[in-house]
């Protein structure tokens, strides 16, 4: 026998009480962990911006196309260290339900732009010397069972082929990897000019433009020197920080922090009350115990750190409990969210964070009922017997 | 102090406030207790017989005077150090028993013992021991809740008696008792008492019981108010 014992004893001399309490708390982290996975997945593009990284679109809005011509006058703006062209493709594999982020890129500067893209340099020369090459991303690869020269029909539910159909043919060249867990690999990259060619649009256009700035201080005169350069032209430009426009993006759908905050919250500050409400029934039932343990000579402290470990014992059974369900939750949900939401997951973070949470809970409920029983007078609570 | 007193009391005085009034319960209270001594303490409630067991286990303190255990004053003890103290000298045996509900026999006398060093196997071998001592050895692995009150006060004199202190401080160790098992457990201190050398101090108002002990003081107002009474 050691203090854990007697500290294991106690916890469970109420089989019911016990579980009801750290059901209560498993429900309190059961919804944070499902909660702000979901609130990380939904800021993942954000977090994932590079600093410098800005975006120029259409004024009127983001669909619209930009001139071709616009490219190389961006190329020269002071402060401008690399810039590419992107457009959408609106591709889908075989079902129009199996939509896939197809994006018709200029390769060479696409992948100075967007460094976060990892490929072994053989398999990057590969793909910039084959035009029907496709560029595919490592999980969407692994969906669709896609290996290196593969043969895949996309097909586009915006554009049409010069042959007359929707379905274009590409190889795969080279299937990337993001340079952290979190890249959406999710996407297939196709080139520009092969897409050009082979559609029915004309071939001046681009849909947006992504740039580098030298650095992130210059983020603000050079988006304003673009816009400047393109103001009261046909197509005037809207340039943002991709972060920006990221979470301008995430907020269309409202403010998610606030609600996450709310709802966990309210969930933390109902379970603390009852949580501590427990714990200092339970001590108080015991005062006669705590009283009879200082008698035979253990110390209050230990006492006190008994008491502690108790309350931090339970907060943390409760809340693995409840970050594990969360975790199998995640899960089992994120292959069916995959398409809205790729980066959904329950990262390290999060758990590294619950578990501060978790000790927090346990500090905050065992403290009162443990520093009661640091000072109970033995001769007052006998007498109270 | 002789060597063959344990414990001396000099002058203690012990009182409280209630309110505006100062309420005295020993006003210059004198006694020694020597080794292998078995001391029965009379007296009708409220005269202090309680409050001075507690002075002397080291759980209240007295207002004034001295108070002595084999040479050490521990009065003036830090509560840390009256804590340590009553772990290696004092064992208590209490009216009701105030056994751990959730430990079994053997895990309620093992819990002096998680005080001292001792290793596991020599803390089992001691528990062992002090069950066979008072007759329980085979009721180890019994909840309180399974065993009659007397089985129930035989645990607790194990408990106090497992890590061999020098006193046992019993109050009215008989007092939720029946007349027989009373009489066994009294037995089973003197046995105690007169077989193992164990200085006992027993609190009780039941003169049946304080005439197992070697001698009896009777206290009333505060005051030893006869002597004592040699058995």
């Amino acid at each position: 026998m050691n203090d854990l014992y007697l500290i294991y004893k106690n916890m469970t001399r109420k089989p019911l009480r016990l579980f009801l309490t750290c059901f209560a708390i498993f429900i309190a982290f059961l919804i944070f962990g499902a909660v702000t996975s979901l609130k990380t997945a939904l800021n993942s593009s954000v977090a994932l911006s590079a600093d410098n990284r800005l975006v120029v679109f259409n004024r009127i809005n983001f669909t619209q196309s930009l001139p071709i011509a616009y490219f190389e006058k961006v190329a020269a703006v002071e402060g401008v260290e690399n810039v590419t062209h992107l457009n959408w493709f609106g591709g889908y594999f075989q079902e129009p339900s199996r939509q896939i982020v197809t994006l018709a890129v200029d390769p060479e500067s696409y992948l100075r732009v967007y460094q976060e893209v990892v490929i072994p340099e053989n398999l990057k020369q590969a793909w910039l010397n084959n035009r029907q090459g496709a560029l595919v991303g490592e999980k969407l690869a692994q969906i669709y069972g896609w290996k290196v020269g593969d043969r895949i029909p996309i097909s586009s539910n915006i554009f049409t082929h010069k042959d007359g159909g929707y379905t274009w043919e590409f190889e795969v060249s080279g299937i990337f990897k993001g340079d952290t867990e979190q890249y959406d690999t999710r996407q297939m990259l196709i080139h520009y000019k092969y897409f050009m060619e082979t559609q029915t649009f004309g071939d001046d256009w681009i849909g947006w433009m992504a740039l580098t700035t030298k650095d992130p201080s210059l983020n603000e005169k050079v988006a304003k020197t673009i816009d400047d350069n393109f103001a009261n032209s046909q197509s005037e430009t809207d340039t943002s920080t991709e972060k920006s426009f990221n979470k301008a993006f995430i907020e269309q759908i409202g403010n998610i922090g606030l609600i996450i905050f709310s709802v966990v919250f309210t969930a933390f500050f109902t379970i603390l009350i009852v949580v501590g409400n427990t714990m200092a029934l339970a001590v108080r039932e015991r005062t006669g115990e705590i009283a009879v343990l200082k008698t035979l000579g253990f110390s209050s402290q230990r006492i006190f750190r008994m008491v502690l470990s108790e309350s931090l014992l339970i907060a943390l059974i409760g809340g693995l409990s409840g970050l594990a369900a969360a975790w199998l939750l995640v899960e089992g949900v994120k292959t069916f969210l995959a398409r809205f939401l790729p980066n959904l997951i329950l990262d390290s973070h999060i758990a590294v964070q619950a578990l501060l949470y978790m000790l927090l809970l346990g500090l905050i409920t065992g403290l009162l009922p443990a520093f009661n029983a640091l000072r109970l007078n033995i001769v007052s609570a006998f007498n109270r017997q | 102090m002789s060597e063959d007193v344990l414990f001396q009391l000099k002058h203690v005085s012990k009182g409280f406030v209630k309110g505006k009034e100062k309420i005295s319960i020993f006003d210059d209270l004198n006694m020694s207790i020597e080794r292998g001594d078995f001391v029965a303490i009379m007296g009708p409630s409220g005269s202090g017989k309680t409050t001075l067991l507690n002075m002397l286990g080291g759980v209240d303190q007295p207002t004034g005077g001295e108070i002595w255990f084999d040479g050490t004053r521990i009065d003036s003890l830090s509560e840390s150090a009256l804590t340590r103290w009553r772990a290696e000298n004092i064992g208590f045996i209490f009216q009701f028993y105030n056994l751990m509900p959730m430990l079994n026999a053997q895990r309620n006398v093992e819990l002096p013992l998680l005080l001292t060093k001792l290793s596991k196997a020599q803390r089992r071998k001691n528990v062992e021991t002090a069950l066979a001592l008072v007759g329980l050895s085979d009721r180890a692995k019994h909840m309180s809740s399974e065993m009659s009150g007397g089985q129930q006060q035989r645990v607790a004199i194990a408990r106090a008696i497992v890590s061999d202190p020098k006193l046992i401080l019993c109050d009215e160790p008989t007092g939720d008792l029946d007349r027989g098992t009373a009489d066994e457990i009294l037995e089973m201190l003197q046995l105690l008492n007169r077989d193992h050398g164990k200085t006992i101090v027993m609190v009780t108002h039941d003169p049946a019981a304080a005439k197992y002990a070697k001698r009896t003081l009777h206290l009333d107002k505060g005051q030893f108010v006869q002597r004592e009474i040699v058995a």
